[in-house]
């Protein structure tokens, strides 16, 4: 899938999974016990629609193997980049395999071994991944008591599988482990009919609190990334940049070059780079290199770029219309108009896009830092005209994702240099490069207008966004007259912008709910309150009560501090945040002291896995919030380093606690995104609270406090 | 161009290394690249986020701030030489315990400084921990936890001693 496309869908709300073909590698699967599903037999999974037409009978995907020695592979294009799927889709396996957690080998992101996957974003996997995986457990299961049932001439129902063995249900003493079951065996099993998957109340693995398995790894130095690698021959690239985003190479003098022994220089249109086996002596030889840029011209900075994009994006769809405008102003005794802007941010991953790869005769092998490994592969294979098949994308770690590592231009100036010097590369971009060729959270703009009658009762809402996307803006209020548009317009952007945790959300989130307290203090009802009045949805409704009994919302405030509430849904994941903060009057200072999350997100598969994801990502979102202000000119970004580009830091971070809605046996829903989105709208109304600041603009900085408070 | 190249001998991990250098490369590609001990991450080389924090002489320092010439004669301890015969640290353990991590790249880095910290001032506030910490950078937001895993090491290194 191209980045064109995942972005289309990152940016609104993705509620099916996206499956396409793959072709049979069966025969590399070795021995044991493989369940296998066709696409057109993955509709019989779940009551999710599958739009597949594909009917080939060997068009299907491995998703799990019991091998000789009964331990259990699951295949998954899946990628870890800490959102601790590593571990929860092996919770899966274990419960339904009824074998124990560590017998299970997680082999993710491997392009010549798992079903092909579109990638790891959008908060998919815990929604789509793990059903499936589930599914292709429970059918294993039915396999090995199959087996046991030939083997000991009883009959299927009575056996039971537990702990790695099959036993007769009243004779423990007699049973079989699968690996004898499996042993010499080559069982390959496709689906006949929906595989019966266990019930929440027998769950022994999912629901429980699993630490991270790859803990041990990473605290030990031995976990792998894509600059981990080091292969024989090896020289290290360095792409000689630009000052300026966009700009076309007009000339090149490297003649600085002859000082250096064995460098070599690496021309392809406008990539140029420099490589040399030590990366000491690549940096230093870069350095001498000059390339005079023609840069496009400035069109905006960090100042004037809301206006900017008010007065040029003029294409606009309607995303929703219910009711009528005219009569909701109509029975409105207020109406409250208001802008908010929000900058752009960064991904910041702290590892940097890397990528090591090799040709070898006519086949491509590389270990990016990617969320798309077969999304590498097929630009690979199209930049280089290879089939498929010969590009191989390797199982790796990611040092941080955030949706940045969809794009893969450090996977393609990798080859391409690889191709051209004909040696194995490794290709680091620098700290340099990275805030240079981000795929920032585009800076958006959002109109809103609310009318409620004297009651209380919101009748009507207007939202216009620029460049926000649609995701998560389905009103879960009851506004019976709205209206919300989106405006775009393509290259809009003076630098690349992409797909930022929860993209878009976290913007329109942020100036919904601050526009929702803004109409509550003006009709002089408490933000609480009013939100569970004009509350459509009646699991927000209890989410958002969860929050605010966990939170207290009615304990006593101390002096210079307040309380903001934000809402909001992604990935099918309700999300109710409630943030205190204490403002300094005088600085304009921010401290955050508590955030409550409560969520409903289904069936929370690891609590203790979903409570990290939203710890960090509330974490994340106090960066958005508070710091992270981005400053350009045109194309030129001013933040290169994390000097001049602040983050949520030691010092910055909040007490948190999250908290979730019991629902064991619904379908599980996204986590690692879903929290980000109401950090904004929480933090700015806890803001005014504190300090009757309403700041319209992220980052909230301690100049627009103070900037709020001066205009009252 | 060239400088002569020079050799340096230091201590990595209690092994006596020597190697040719022209001795302005960063203690970081050398503890990489050329000797090939990848627990030691790059993150923004002007020693701004901390991953590539190693032990020198026991205090923690940015290794991509360090040329070569000035590890002689030192001791370098990096991630890979903090637990010995595969037995974890108790700050690895401790990270591991209250899962202080979720990449994992920055790590390393946030061990080896902590290690630094606690050797200072065996009695670690949560503050003295959030001073200390300050300059390490967590991009996936795990920090609450890596202060309650430092003080968790802490006090089971200060019961040790």
């Amino acid at each position: 899938m191209k980045p064109d496309k995942i972005n289309e869908l990152y940016f609104s709300d993705v509620n099916e999974p996206i499956v396409y073909d793959r072709r049979k590698f069966i025969k590399k699967l070795g021995k044991g016990i493989i369940v296998i599903f066709s696409l057109s037999e993955l509709s019989l999974l779940q009551s999710y629609a599958q739009n597949s037409t594909a009917t080939d009978e060997l068009d299907f995907n491995a998703y799990l193997r019991v091998k000789e020695d009964g331990r259990v592979n699951c295949y998954t294009g899946k990628i870890e980049m800490g959102q601790g799927i590593i571990t929860s889709l092996a919770q899966a396996i274990a419960e339904e395999l009824e074998i124990p957690l560590n017998s299970v080998d997680m082999i993710m992101g491997d392009t010549d071994l798992c079903p092909y996957d579109a990638g790891t974003w959008g908060s998919l996997t815990t929604r789509f991944a793990d059903p499936i995986i589930r599914a292709a457990a429970a059918e294993a299961r039915e396999v090995l008591i199959e087996l046991t049932a030939e083997k000991l001439n009883v009959s299927k129902e009575d056996l039971i599988a537990e702990e790695g063995k099959v036993f007769v249900k009243n004779d423990k003493s007699k049973s079989v482990s699968y690996a004898e079951l499996t042993k010499g065996q080559k069982i390959v099993r496709g689906l006949t009919k929906k595989p019966e998957t266990k019930k929440s109340k027998d769950f022994k693995i999912i629901g429980k609190p699993v630490k991270s398995s790859d803990a041990i790894a990473k605290v030990t130095g031995k976990a792998k990334y894509s600059g981990d690698v080091k292969l024989t021959g090896m020289v290290y690239a360095t792409v000689v940049r630009p000052t300026v985003f966009g700009s076309k190479k007009l000339n090149i003098d490297a003649s600085g070059l002859e000082a250096f022994k064995d460098v070599e220089l690496i021309e392809d249109g406008d990539l140029v780079a420099v490589v040399h086996p030590d990366p000491e002596i690549t940096n230093k030889a870069t350095r001498k290199v000059k390339v005079s840029w023609e840069a496009p011209q400035a069109k905006a900075n960090n100042e004037t770029i809301f206006q900017y994009l008010e007065d040029t994006v003029k294409e606009n769809k309607v995303f929703i219309e219910e009711g009528n405008l005219e009569v909701g102003r109509q029975n409105s005794s207020k109406i409250l108009k208001a802008n908010y802007h929000d900058g752009y941010v960064a991904h910041a991953p702290i590892e940097t896009h890397t990528a090591t790869c090799y040709f070898e005769n006519d086949k491509l092998t590389m270990w990016a830092s990617t969320q798309t490994p077969f999304g590498t592969r097929e630009q690979l294979s199209k930049e280089f005209d290879m089939p498929l098949e010969n590009v191989h994308i390797k199982q790796i770690f990611l040092g941080g994702g955030f949706g940045g590592k969809i794009y893969n231009e450090q996977a393609i100036e990798a080859a391409k240099i690889a191709k051209s010097c004909g040696k194995p590369v490794q290709l680091v971009w620098s700290r340099r490069e990275e805030f240079m060729f981000d795929r920032y959270r585009p800076a958006a703009l959002m109109k809103a207008a609310s009318g409620v009658d004297s009651n209380g009762k919101l009748n009507l809402w207007e939202f216009d966004i620029y460049c926000a996307g649609t995701r998560g803006t389905k009103l879960f209020y009851d506004v019976p007259n709205n209206r919300t548009r989106i405006f775009n317009q393509d290259d809009i952007h003076q630098f690349s912008t992409g797909a930022w945790r929860a993209p878009g959300n976290n913007s329109t989130t942020f100036a919904r709910e601050s526009h929702i307290d803004v109409t509550a203090h003006a009709v002089g009802i408490d933000p609480l309150e009013f939100r569970l009045n004009n509350m459509k949805n009646e699991n927000m409704f209890a989410t958002l009560k969860l929050a605010a009994d966990t939170f207290d919302w009615n304990r006593e405030k101390k002096d210079g501090h307040g309380y903001g509430i934000a809402l909001g849904e992604d990935a099918g994941t309700l999300v109710a945040i409630i943030a205190e903060v204490y403002v300094d009057k005088t600085t304009g200072i921010v401290e955050t002291k508590k955030v409550v999350c409560a969520q409903d997100m289904g069936q929370v598969v690891n609590p203790h896995g979903a409570t990290v994801q939203t710890e960090g990502g509330i974490t994340m979102g106090l960066g958005y919030a508070l710091y992270e202000n981005m400053e350009f000119d045109g194309g030129k970004i001013k933040n290169r380093n994390f000097n001049r580009y602040e983050i949520t830091k030691f010092s910055t971070s909040s007490k948190i606690e999250c908290v979730f809605i019991d629902k064991m046996d619904s379908k599980p829903q996204g986590g690692g995104e879903p929290a980000i989105i109401c950090v904004g709208g929480a933090i700015a109304n806890a803001v005014f609270d504190a300090c009757g600041a309403r700041v319209h603009q992220m980052p909230i900085t301690p100049e627009r406090i103070l900037k709020a408070i001066q205009e009252g | 161009m060239y400088k002569m190249k020079q050799s340096i001998s230091f201590k990595l991990n209690g092994q006596l290394v020597s190697l040719s250098v022209n001795g302005d490369e960063s203690l970081l590609t050398v503890i990489r690249t050329y000797l090939d001990q990848t627990g030691t991450k790059y993150g923004c080389g002007i020693g701004e986020c901390g991953a590539c924090t190693v032990l020198f002489d026991n205090k923690p320092e940015r290794a991509c701030m360090i040329s070569i010439e000035d590890v002689e004669g030192s001791e370098i301890v990096t991630i890979e030489g903090l637990s010995s015969n595969e037995v974890l640290h108790p700050i690895q353990k401790a990270f591991v315990e209250l899962d202080a991590l979720q990449c994992g790249f920055c790590t390393p880095g946030m061990i080896m400084n902590a290690y630094g910290l606690i050797n200072r001032n065996a009695n670690l506030t949560r503050e003295d921990i959030i001073d200390g910490m300050e300059e390490n950078l967590c991009r996936c937001g795990s920090y609450n936890r890596i202060i309650d895993a430092i003080q968790l090491a802490a006090k089971e290194m200060n019961e040790k001693i």
